[in-house]
C-alpha cells in the first residue's frame, strides 16, 4: 500500500501563547510542509491551538523507560533537593 | 505602502499583544529594540548563574559535614542548570551561546555584582543562599510574568527550584545561630556583610535606571526596582528577627502609613565601584571562567572529533 511509503511524523501544539507545545499525536505525512497542513486539519478543527511544531518521528531520540530505574536512579535518593526537606518553623516558613 | 508604513503597522500590532497581556514568541516580529534589550537582560541573567557557582564552589571541599556537603553541590547543579535555561532562551532570539560568553570574557556583558563579593565563612553559604538567592526569587517571580514567552517560562521553572536554595541557606543560619557564640557571631557577620549587596541586586533606584522605562512599556520587566526591593526589605525583616541577629540597618523602621519599612541609603558609590569592575572579585571571576573554558576545549575536540568519526562511518557503511 502507498500509505506505507509515508512517513511518521510527531505533532506538537501551543494551545495558548505563552505556553509550552504539547504532544498531541502522529501522522503520516510527504514532508514537513503537508505534515503541518495534515496536522491543522487533524488536530486543530476547534481551534486548539495557535502554532504546530511536527518532527519527524524518526528524529526523536528517546529514553527507554524499561531502563527508567537505572536512568533516574542517581536523582532518586536526593529529598533535599526538595523545599519541603527543611523543616522551617512556622514564623519563617512562607520562604 | 512603504516599509516604514508597514513596520509601525508591526509594531502597533506587538503593542497590542504587549497591552492584551498575550507573549510574544520566537517567530513573531519584533521592535529590533526589544530584542537587543531582552538579549542583553537574559544573558546578563545567564552570565550571573554561572559566575554565581564561584563563591559557593569555593567551600564545596570545606562544607562542615557530608550532608551539607551534599546539598550544596546540588544547588550549585541548579545554578548550572538555570544558565542553561537562560541562555537557550537568550538564543531563541538570535544570538549564539558563543557570542554571549564571548562578551562575558571580554567584559563586555555584566552579570550581577554580588558575585564579586568574595564568600569568607561558612557563614557566608548560609547567607548567600537566604539573602542572594531571596532577592533573585523576588525578581524572578516577577519575571514569571515578563511579555517574552521563552524567558516567561525558564522562570517558571527556575521559581520551583530556587525555593530550596533559599531554605537551606536560612537553615545554615538558624544551625550557626543556636550553636556556640563563635558560631552566632560568624552568622551576625555574613549577614553583616551580605544584607546590602543583596539591597544592590534590584539595581539603582527606580529614578536613575537607564533601563526601566522601556523595559516596563514592554513589560519585560514588570516591577519596578525600588518597588521589588521593597518586598525583598519587608519580607526579611522578621527573618532576621527570628534569628536573634541584629538588623545590618540601623534606620530600619516600620512605617505604619505606607505599610512598609523605611530604611537607610544603599551606599551607591560602592554599588557603581563593583558595576566598573573594581569589587574584590571581579578579575578573579573572570580569569577562573577563561580558564574553565580553556581547559575545557579538548572535551569540545574530542566531541566533535567522536562526530566525525561516526559521519566518516556511516559514509563507509552506506
Ligand atoms: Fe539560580
Ligand atoms: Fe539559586
Ligand atoms: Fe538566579
Amino acid at each position: 500500500m502507498q500509505d506505507n511509503a509515508l512517513e511518521l511524523f510527531e505533532v506538537f501544539i501551543r494551545s495558548k501563547r505563552g505556553l509550552d507545545h504539547k504532544h498531541v499525536g502522529s501522522l503520516h505525512s510527504e514532508d514537513h510542509a503537508q505534515a503541518l497542513e495534515y496536522a491543522r486539519d487533524v488536530y486543530t478543527r476547534r481551534s486548539e491551538g495557535v502554532s504546530i511544531w511536527v518532527v519527524k518521528s524518526a528524529d526523536i531520540c528517546a529514553s527507554q523507560e524499561d531502563d527508567a530505574e537505572n536512568f533516574f536512579d542517581p536523582n532518586d535518593d536526593k529529598p533535599y533537593r526538595h523545599a519541603t526537606y527543611y523543616d522551617l518553623p512556622d514564623a519563617v516558613n512562607n520562604m | 505602502m512603504s516599509s516604514e508604513q508597514n513596520i509601525s503597522l508591526q509594531e502597533q500590532q506587538f503593542m497590542h499583544k504587549i497591552k492584551a497581556e498575550e507573549k510574544i514568541e520566537p517567530k513573531d516580529w519584533m521592535p529590533e529594540k526589544y530584542r537587543k534589550n531582552l538579549i542583553r537582560q537574559i544573558s546578563q541573567h545567564a552570565h550571573s548563574e554561572v559566575i554565581g557557582m564561584q563563591p559557593e564552589g569555593n567551600f564545596l571541599t570545606r562544607a562542615p559535614s557530608l550532608r551539607r556537603k551534599a546539598i550544596l553541590l546540588s544547588k550549585i547543579q541548579d545554578e548550572a542548570g538555570h544558565g542553561l535555561y537562560l541562555y537557550s532562551a537568550a538564543e531563541t532570539l538570535g544570538i549564539t551561546r558563543e557570542e554571549m560568553i564571548e562578551a562575558l570574557q571580554s567584559g563586555q556583558a555584566k552579570y550581577a555584582s554580588i558575585f564579586n563579593y568574595p564568600a569568607l565563612t561558612w557563614g557566608d553559604m548560609g547567607a548567600i543562599g537566604w539573602l542572594v538567592d531571596g532577592a533573585a526569587i523576588v525578581n524572578q517571580v516577577s519575571l514569571q510574568r515578563t511579555s517574552y514567552g521563552p524567558y516567561s517560562r525558564g522562570m517558571i521553572r527556575i521559581c520551583k527550584e530556587e525555593s530550596f536554595h533559599q531554605r537551606q541557606g536560612y537553615d545554615i543560619m538558624l544551625s550557626l545561630v543556636n550553636g556556640t557564640p563563635a558560631q552566632k557571631a560568624m552568622a551576625q557577620d555574613s549577614l553583616n556583610r551580605f544584607y546590602w549587596p543583596a539591597l544592590m541586586m534590584f539595581g539603582p533606584h527606580d529614578s536613575e535606571s537607564a533601563h526601566s522605562a522601556k523595559s516596563m512599556e514592554w513589560k519585560i520587566k514588570r516591577e519596578t526596582n525600588d518597588d521589588l526591593r521593597q518586598k525583598f526589605i519587608d519580607q526579611t525583616a522578621s527573618q532576621i528577627e527570628f534569628l536573634g541577629l541584629e538588623h545590618p540597618d540601623k534606620e530600619l523602621k516600620w512605617n505604619e502609613e505606607r505599610g512598609h519599612y523605611d530604611s537607610g541609603e544603599i551606599d551607591w558609590e560602592e554599588f557603581h565601584n563593583v558595576i566598573a569592575g573594581n569589587g574584590h572579585c571581579n578579575r578573579q571571576r573572570l580569569e577562573h571562567h577563561i580558564k574553565a573554558h580553556e581547559e575545557g576545549a579538548w572535551v569540545r575536540e574530542a566531541l566533535a572529533a567522536y562526530n566525525a568519526k561516526k559521519q566518516a562511518n556511516k559514509a563507509e557503511a552506506a
